[in-house]
């Protein structure tokens, strides 16, 4: 569960506002998606809510914690995948995958147990002991996301998690995702991609220039602008269609 | 922290390229330079000391008596070419002596007799060799006017009113010292050197493949990851100092020191001494490099702010062999400064003072300690987390 309220957050002094009072909600056992064009704040907004950036005002919640008082904390209830998915290339998708669990302080044999779930879940018997150099970018995908989720987070943020991979693999995503929520977690990503949000999210927040234009389900989307496609409901609410259509 | 610690160190120990370079060629270099240099340099002298001395003459027919003494000698007279300005110009002769018709006249005449020795002082390799003809007409001179004085009858000592000795207290050990004056810079460098590479890739590489900020995100305080990351650095730092060391003493002793009459204080027990005077410094380097490297945004542009901090070890070293004095309190308490002074009395053979030691591992460890803990906040600046926008 999270609760972001009035989030703020400039950038080169003031000059750039990145995202401007943006509050939204993402509860457990849903999938809440961000939608906005490049530059929209998404990543911005993400950053935040994983403690990565301080917000110049407003505040966060993530199952009742606030990441000011407990940082550390929040940051065990948390499973990020974020924008850059930097993997060590010189270790093997399992060594990446082990270290993250360390440093989580994972013990040894919760560990490779988790592992072999995940290479089962994820498809990854193939390249797991191969080293991270050359991987596609599906393969560095599914690697930063098992060492994203090594500790079982209950919340799960991904931004732009489909990036570059191919219908298959984004096929097999989502399915993956779905399996998170059906566990219950809540899950938030954020994407550019309309029929991504129409695909999976229970809920979507659009967010356009730093700030949400709108936010619930499709249906209320649809009702609230009074369109009879997504498409149509989505270029009206953000007042342009720039950057949504893939 | 540990799991940085540890996953640094493999990941670093993967790279084929980095092992080689810092953890074999690095140590490796010094040593090696070194001892080919004072090989070369002690051959040089040696041979220079010892080689049958060729002296072109101009004018040799003006004084007979000279040329059969510097014969007697050992010197071997040969022509001087036409020109001789333009031989020692080019380099062909290293010193001409020169005898004008004057010679024999002021001879006669019992003046002092003109001798010119043309030579090019600013060549250092020339000195030997007129320093040696300096001294056969200085032993020759001295002869005649011995033995003119006694044929006036005066007694010789009259123009010899002191007689100066010098006490040579200098000591196998500390001329050997004399020749070891480059180990400590070589042996900083090395640290300096071992360091780099870590620091590099645990920080500003960290960046290039964009994995600092997923890094970040894990429940550890940033100072924890940088702490992990900065021991790697010291302890890869502390290796190659180890192995630079070890090499350092298996050179030395394949010089051929007993012919240039010194020994090389460099043994096994110097060697530690130097380690636990350097291990300050090696976290220094460290901490030092890590701060730069973390500014960097790519592998490269930490390298070209590297090159610069490679010299800040060699500005004592530097300083010191060129105004080379006694070590006094004050310079045991610089870092990098002390080091050197200390590691030079070492390998003179003088006990080790413990207050300086004390005094110079408290002053660096503390610079070190420092410099770590201003790494230990970079990672709070969000503009060094993320590669762009
Ligand atoms: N570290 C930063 N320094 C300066 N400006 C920044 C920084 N991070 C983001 N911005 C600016 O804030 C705005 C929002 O950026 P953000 O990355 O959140 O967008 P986004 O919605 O994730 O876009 P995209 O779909 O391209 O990933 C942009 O105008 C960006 O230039
Ligand atoms: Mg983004």
């Amino acid at each position: 569960m999270i609760e972001a309220n009035a989030l703020r957050k400039t950038f080169n002094k003031g000059k750039v506002v990145a995202v401007d009072e943006v509050s939204f909600s993402a509860r457990d056992g849903q999938i809440t998606g961000l939608l906005g064009p490049n530059g929209a704040g998404k990543t911005t907004t993400l950053r935040m809510l994983y403690t990565l950036l301080k917000p110049d005002s407003g505040g966060i919640k993530v199952d009742g914690i606030d990441p000011t008082a407990e940082p550390l904390k929040i940051k065990r209830a948390l499973g990020v995948v974020p924008d850059s998915r930097g993997l060590y290339d010189r270790l093997t998708a399992r060594e990446n995958i082990r270290y993250y669990g360390r440093l989580h302080g994972l013990d040894r044999a919760t560990i490779d147990r988790r592992i072999d779930e995940f290479v089962r879940v994820l498809d990854m018997a193939e390249f797991i002991d191969r080293k991270t150099d050359g991987f596609s970018q599906g393969q560095r995908v599914k690697v930063a996301i098992a060492r994203a989720l090594i500790h079982d987070p209950r919340t799960v943020l991904l931004d732009e998690p489909s990036n570059g991979l191919d219908v298959m693999t984004t096929r097999a995503l989502r399915e993956f995702l779905r399996q998170l929520k059906s566990q219950g977690r809540c899950v938030v990503l954020s994407t550019h991609i309309m029929q991504e949000v129409a695909a999976l999210c229970d809920r979507i927040v659009i967010i356009a220039h730093g700030r949400v234009a709108a936010e619930g389900t499709a249906d209320e989307l649809l009702a609230r602008s009074g369109e009879k496609t997504l498409e149509d409901a989505f270029v009206k609410l953000i007042g342009s269609d720039e950057g949504l259509l893939a | 922290m540990m799991a940085v610690y540890i996953k640094e160190l493999l990941d670093n120990f993967r790279d084929r390229r980095v092992i080689i370079n810092t953890l074999i060629l690095g140590p490796l270099m010094g040593p090696v330079i070194f001892a080919v240099m004072i090989s070369f340099m002690t051959r040089q002298a040696t041979e220079r000391m010892e080689a049958p001395l060729e002296l072109p003459v101009v004018g040799a027919e003006h004084a007979p008596n000279l040329i059969s003494f510097l014969e007697r000698q050992g010197v071997i007279i040969t022509e001087a070419p036409d020109d001789p300005e333009a031989a020692v110009r080019q380099e062909v002769e290293e010193v001409i002596l020169r005898l004008g018709p004057d010679f024999a006249e002021a001879w006669e005449a019992g003046h002092p007799a003109p001798v010119e020795l043309i030579a090019d002082l600013s060549l250092r390799y020339s000195g030997t060799t007129i320093a040696r003809v300096r001294g056969y007409l200085g032993a020759w001179s001295g002869q005649v006017s011995q033995l003119r004085l006694q044929l006036r009858g005066v007694h010789p000592d009259l123009t010899r009113p002191i007689n100066v000795q010098v006490t040579d207290l200098s000591t196998p050990e500390s001329r050997g010292g004399m020749v070891l004056a480059f180990l400590p810079y070589f042996i900083l460098i090395t640290v300096f050197m071992g360091s780099m590479h870590m620091a590099i890739d645990t920080t500003a590489g960290e960046r290039e493949r964009k994995s600092l900020e997923p890094l970040l995100i894990n429940p550890l305080p940033r100072w924890q990851i940088m702490a992990g990351k900065l021991g790697a650095t010291t302890s890869f730092a502390l290796m190659t100092l180890a192995l630079g060391l070890v090499a350092f003493v298996i050179a030395m002793s394949y010089l051929p020191v007993e012919d240039m009459d010194m020994a090389l204080n460099l043994d096994l027990r110097v060697a530690a001494w130097a380690f636990l005077l350097c291990a300050p410094a090696a976290l220094m380097a460290a901490a030092l490099l890590t701060i730069l490297a973390a500014f960097a945004k790519s592998f490269r542009e930490a390298q070209s702010y590297m090159g610069l901090v490679i010299l800040v070890p060699m500005i004592p070293s530097f300083w010191i062999l060129i105004d080379p004095t006694r070590t006094v309190t004050w310079m045991t308490m610089v870092p990098l400064l002390s080091q050197n002074v200390l590691i030079l009395d070492l390998v003179r053979g003088e006990p080790m003072n413990l207050a300086w030691v004390g005094l110079s591992l408290a002053t660096t460890g503390l610079a070190a300690l420092v410099l770590a803990a201003i790494a230990g906040t970079l990672y709070n600046r969000p503009n060094l987390i993320f590669t762009s926008g």
